[in-house]
């Protein structure tokens, strides 16, 4: 059962694990998915304002409206479809996987994206709790992403984050100063991992590499480890030791002090 | 999940009654997508459905749960809460939170002579006020406080935090056995190792 979030919308990807230094999936935008493939397998949709019309079954007290339509969906295609164990599958046993965009955003009737004082700020955290409990007592797992750049509240990520089991962020350079710095001119993105999950156990693999950055290409999406270049060149070295020097200040001042350089890997 | 090495059974412990597991998810999927139970009796997460920010039913299961009948032998039992932050995340304010607390201490400690264990999330810089409230209040009315965090130089594969063990007693009972300690720890499958600082067995 995974519950990830991420900052933008980009291709799913599946995490393998990782045995060289990049890992990532091969896909191409120009293709569709085959009508085959699509119509040999079950698949249900939610779109909101379709569902508006109909009048919800469950009561949940003060949750907006499509949270409350969304769960509702979700629990009767787990009941129909039999993931919750009531109807025993007749055909090989299968994992219900549910994908949500963009939860928080307006489109969900919500208004914590819009607002520093939303009207309703527990609707999107009572939401994942119960989508939780609906996913622990049933066999699925769930991928959400969240426009985390809107949401001015930062309270309430942080209760996002506690009440999910992993959770992955993705930080574009696009428009940011990171764009310019030579350590990323290959690189489209960082990774940020906030959480890794702990189901039944004390501890999981945690991965000794904590700097990640992505390349999104035509055809290919990959998430490498983020190294220095070796220093060759004047300039890399004239900006390295700038920043070198700045930790060293800072280093010196007192020892149990942080050292946070400009540097991504300074530490 | 037990810390000793020999481990502590907690599906016997279920079974002979020494155990009362109330899971909140499968609490939570009950009362919002199963039919009303017949005994009756209000569900302890009847607030998700219900709206509003009373805790009283949860307290009332506490209760029961905990106050021994007749033919039970158990004394002194203990109340450990996983977790408190997440009543906030479900709409609760957090006078409500720590009504609940209390109520509980009261009926736990006091009537039955036993013990409150509860956790809550915090971070440096939360933003989180209503949650910090609820952090700093808990630990005002403690009497011990095992606070867990990682290390301030970072992750580290053979240390994973550090825990602070803080006993809060009156100025006048403290004794020199009351300072603060800090050890740290390594997580492992089912175990967690304690060393002190500075004494791990990947720096010896």
């Amino acid at each position: 059962m995974k519950i990830a979030w991420r900052y933008q919308n980009l291709p799913k990807m599946e995490a393998s694990p990782a045995a060289s230094s990049r890992f990532g999936h091969y896909y191409d935008v120009s293709k569709t998915l085959s009508p085959e493939l699509l119509q040999s397998t079950k698949w249900h949709r939610f779109f909101l304002p379709e569902e508006i019309s109909l009048q919800p079954n469950i009561n949940i007290c003060n949750m907006t409206s499509g949270y409350t339509r969304l769960l509702q969906s979700i629990q009767r295609i787990i009941y129909q479809e039999g993931f919750d164990g009531s109807h025993p599958q007749k055909k090989q046993k299968n994992i219900l996987r549910i994908g949500i965009q963009n939860l928080g955003s307006v489109l969900w009737g919500e208004d914590i994206c819009c607002t520093d004082n939303p009207e309703d700020v527990h609707s999107l955290t009572k939401f994942l709790y119960i989508l939780r409990s609906l996913l622990r007592m049933s066999l699925s797992a769930c991928i959400i992403t969240v426009p985390a750049h809107l949401i001015q509240n930062k309270a309430i990520m942080e209760r996002v984050t506690n009440l999910s089991d992993t959770v992955v962020a993705l930080e574009s350079f696009i428009g940011s100063e990171r764009e310019t710095n030579p350590l990323y001119k290959d690189y489209h993105g960082l990774i940020h991992i906030h959480q890794i999950p702990q189901l039944n156990c004390l501890i999981c693999d945690v991965s000794d590499t904590k700097d990640l950055a992505f390349r999104l290409k035509r055809k290919l999406f990959t998430i490498e480890r983020l190294h220095l270049p070796p220093d060759l060149s004047d300039t890399v070295s004239r900006s390295s030791k700038q920043d070198l020097a700045e930790s060293a200040k800072l280093l010196s001042s007192g020892c149990g002090a942080m050292a946070m350089g400009k540097k991504h890997l300074d530490f | 999940m037990s810390f000793c090495p020999q481990g502590v059974s907690l599906p016997a412990a279920k079974e002979r009654g020494q155990l009362v597991f109330l899971e909140g998810l499968k609490s939570c999927f009950e009362v919002l997508f199963k039919e009303e139970p017949p005994t009756g009796q209000p569900s302890p997460l009847q607030f998700i459905r219900e709206g509003g920010s009373n805790l009283k039913a949860l307290y009332e299961f506490v209760r029961t749960s905990l106050t021994p009948s007749e033919s039970d032998s158990w004394k002194c039992p203990v109340l450990l809460v996983d977790d408190v932050s997440v009543l906030l995340s479900l709409g609760m304010r957090p006078v409500d939170v720590l009504d609940f607390i209390h109520y509980c201490r009261a009926t736990v400690c006091s009537q039955l002579k036993g013990n409150v264990v509860v956790l809550v999330h915090s971070s440096e810089n939360s933003d989180d006020t209503e949650n910090e409230l609820v952090v700093n209040a808990l630990c005002h009315q403690s009497n011990l406080i095992l606070w867990a965090e990682g290390l301030a130089t970072g992750y580290c594969k053979d240390i994973h935090g550090q825990l602070k063990i803080i006993p809060r007693r009156p100025a006048e009972l403290s004794t020199e056995r009351d300072l603060p300690r800090t050890y740290q720890y390594k997580i492992q499958d089912r175990n967690v190792t304690f060393f002190a600082r500075g004494m791990s067995a990947a720096v010896l």
